[in-house]
């Protein structure tokens, strides 16, 4: 696979300023994202479960440039909502497709091998990762490993792309798992749940890797967590401001999370930030029968107005 | 009252329990698969088995605090006349902070020239150093990321710390290193330490070579200027940031802050909050102009902090202790180790390749 994908690679240098790709990280156990500009730069490449990174975070900022970017099935989606709400040029990306068999959760690695340093990691043909510490080598399966979005992965083959590397696969996963944990957990009392949340939000520090890391927000340098003028948000460490800048973040994305999860990936904290997103999601789906990122022809809902929503009873009064 | 101390495993929770009784506990404790220092209380699990994710700057320099509140009120006799009223709040309580790491306690003394050592020194800042004792549990083994040795630290490093911990089987060995950290010796759980000294040493110098050391051949690093002032070097190495800010908050040498008026009718607050440089708003001024509009010249300006201008305002001392905190927990894996590998003397010319003392693998 990574020898197709340089390939593909070699093959569009001549058409782009610059590739968005994947290279080794700091130890092995991470990747990291690459921007490749020269040719020779290929042999820099790394393709692997370990590539969880969603790059095409990157594309608006670099709206002026050609860019050719490697997506999973999940990345695709992203392109797709961005078209949907004119967030890039479509015909300045090259999107180089990859149909994916799950990628790997750092953080749940790390959980398996008691966060010792990883030595070495390789994968096997069939899902199995070997992880090697100082105190010996342990396999672990894929399945295990993955963030919880590959255990219900809808679009294992990107939506759009203009090349394939590899065979396109169909998912083998119910529709119905999708939202599962979101059910169970709305089970919960609302206390449960307002105790949960407090617990989670309690030791976010406000740092933003979440905010900064979700390619669908677009505010940027006016987001409402730190402008002054008009100055919503405190800057007081408090629970109450933390909630609040949450519940923003999460309602600015109503509709449009592409659940890409990597709000997620990004916090130092460990807080399931996606999982509030993903509430509001299933309440858009469930209202309006749309799911961010699938079809370009789409439009947002919350980005139209009709005086009757066809899906939505109006209260008669 | 003998010299050292040991405190058995299983009295742990209990020492730290006497300690709460007069002063607040910091110390590394795990939510979840996460290490979180915080305030220590009953019903918290420790975890001392990894640095944690977050430092103990907090203590001392807590994310947000009150400098004082003000109240506006209006003159009885002339409705047109406001007076202002206002408290400062400066009574601190006696703090403990327990299992910081050598990187982290070292952290402080690099806040200590800016906050205290000066003509005009910062009474918050100060005020809580004072009061609050460090105490610090070596490393035995380097986490990702690690570079403690290579920027004048290492995993025993006293510099900081007011008792040193070293961790066995069975226990911890205490070691007070100043004045202020011989009192941690007075709670009835500690034994007499001395059998434990030796060995303790002992394992003190083993662990400084396992740790990582990227900037090997030159000793401390030295920044090239020329590479350092080059927009296309910047431009190339931070492409992948994504300006968030998370290294900055979980840095236990960034100290740089803004402050705001928490106001409400007439009553409010004036509030000191951690600020970052990797955040736009840094350094936006009154009139909508901003000098580093770009997140590369907001890196520049995080990298030569910490191993630049500190340096030369400070004797060499570089602002960074080498926790590695910033590349383990950085989205997108960013290394500043990488970076100032690159920049180190100017026999790097700039390409695209790491230097060889980093090289990054190719996985196929
Ligand atoms: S990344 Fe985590 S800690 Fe940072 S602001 Fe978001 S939720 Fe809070
Ligand atoms: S909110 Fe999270 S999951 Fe949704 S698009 Fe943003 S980063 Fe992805
Ligand atoms: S270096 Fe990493 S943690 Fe720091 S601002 Fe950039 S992306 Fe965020
Ligand atoms: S710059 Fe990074 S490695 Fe250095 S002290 Fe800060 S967080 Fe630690
Ligand atoms: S950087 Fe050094 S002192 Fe800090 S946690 Fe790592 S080994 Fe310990």
């Amino acid at each position: 696979m990574s020898q197709r994908l340089r390939e593909v690679i070699a093959g569009v240098f001549s058409e782009v300023d610059v590739v968005l790709a994947y290279q080794q990280g700091f130890d092995k156990l991470h990747v990291t994202p690459c921007f490749m500009t020269m040719p020779e730069e290929i042999n820099k490449l790394v393709w692997n479960p370990l590539c969880a990174h969603n790059l095409t975070s990157y594309l608006p900022s670099l709206k002026k440039k050609k860019v050719a970017v490697v997506v999973k099935g999940c990345d695709s989606r992203t392109i797709v909502q961005f078209m949907e709400e004119g967030l890039i040029n479509r015909e300045n990306v090259v999107i180089i497709g990859i149909p994916c068999n799950g990628v790997i959760s750092v953080n749940k690695v790390l959980h398996e091998t008691n966060h010792e340093p990883i030595e070495d990691i390789t994968f096997g043909e069939n899902g199995e990762i070997s992880v090697k510490t100082l105190k010996g080598e342990k396999t672990l399966l894929l399945s295990d490993v993955c963030p919880d979005k590959c255990k219900t992965c809808q679009y294992p083959t990107p939506i759009v792309y203009d090349r394939l590397v590899g065979d396109p696969i169909t998912s083998d996963k119910s529709p119905d798992s999708v939202y599962a944990d979101i059910k169970e957990f709305e089970n919960k009392t609302l206390e449960e749940r307002l105790q949960y949340w407090e617990q989670e939000f309690d030791r976010c520090i406000r740092c933003y890797a979440c905010r900064n890391a979700c390619p669908m927000c677009i505010c940027q340098d006016s987001c409402i967590a730190e402008t002054r003028d008009p100055h919503w948000i405190s800057q007081r460490s408090t629970l109450s401001e933390k909630f609040m800048f949450h519940m923003i973040h999460a309602l600015h994305l109503a509709g449009r999370c592409v659940e890409c999860g990597e709000c997620e990936r990004a916090c130092p904290m460990g807080i399931p930030v996606n999982k509030l997103k993903r509430k509001i999601n299933l309440d858009m789906k469930e209202l309006f029968g749309y799911e961010p990122g699938i079809n370009p022809e789409d439009k947002p809902p919350l980005y139209t107005f009709k005086v009757d929503e066809a899906t939505i009873k109006e209260h008669k009064i | 009252m003998a010299d050292t101390g040991f405190v058995q495993k299983e009295k742990l929770e209990e020492f730290l329990r006497e300690l709460s009784k007069d002063a607040v506990v910091y110390a590394p404790c795990l939510e979840g698969d996460t290490v979180i220092f915080k305030t220590f209380d009953p019903g918290t699990t420790l975890c001392l088995d990894r640095p944690a994710n977050n430092p103990p700057k907090l203590a001392v320099f807590p994310q947000s605090e009150t400098l004082f509140s003000f109240k506006y009120k209006k003159d009885a006799e002339d409705p047109r006349k406001m007076s202002v009223e206002l408290e400062a709040n400066t009574d601190f309580p006696r703090a403990i902070i327990f299992g910081a790491r050598p990187c982290d306690a070292k952290g402080f003394r690099i806040y200590d020239r800016v906050y205290m050592d000066t003509n005009t020194p910062d009474p918050y800042y100060q005020g809580r150093r004072e009061k609050t004792m460090i105490a610090t549990l070596c490393c035995s083994a380097p986490s990702p990321g690690c570079f403690c040795v290579a920027v004048g630290g290492g995993p025993a490093h006293r510099e900081g710390s007011d008792v040193l911990i070293t961790q066995f089987e069975k226990g911890y060995f205490i070691e007070p290193v100043t004045e202020k950290g011989k009192t941690i010796l007075n709670a009835p759980q500690i034994e007499d330490g001395a059998q434990y000294a030796e060995e303790a040493h002992k394992r003190q110098l083993e662990s400084h070579d396992l740790v990582r050391n990227p900037f090997a051949e030159d000793g401390l690093p030295k920044i090239s200027r020329s590479l350092f002032d080059l927009d296309e070097f910047w431009e190339h190495v931070v492409s992948k940031c994504l300006s968030c800010g998370a290294c900055t908050y979980l840095c236990p040498t960034c100290y740089c802050f803004n402050i705001t008026d928490e106001q409400s009718l007439d009553i409010g607050e004036r509030i000191r909050s951690w600020d970052g440089c990797m955040f736009p708003h840094f350094t936006l001024e009154g009139s909508g102009h901003n000098p580093r509009p770009t997140k590369f010249k907001r890196f520049k300006n995080r990298v030569g902090h910490k191993f630049l201008y500190y340096p030369e305002k400070y004797n060499g001392v570089i602002a960074c202790c080498g926790c590695g905190r910033c590349i383990r927990h950085c989205p997108v894996s960013v290394d500043i180790s990488e970076i100032v590998s690159y920049l180190r003397g100017s026999r790097f010319e700039f390409t695209n390749e790491p230097p060889e003392s980093i090289g990054t693998d190719t996985n196929s």
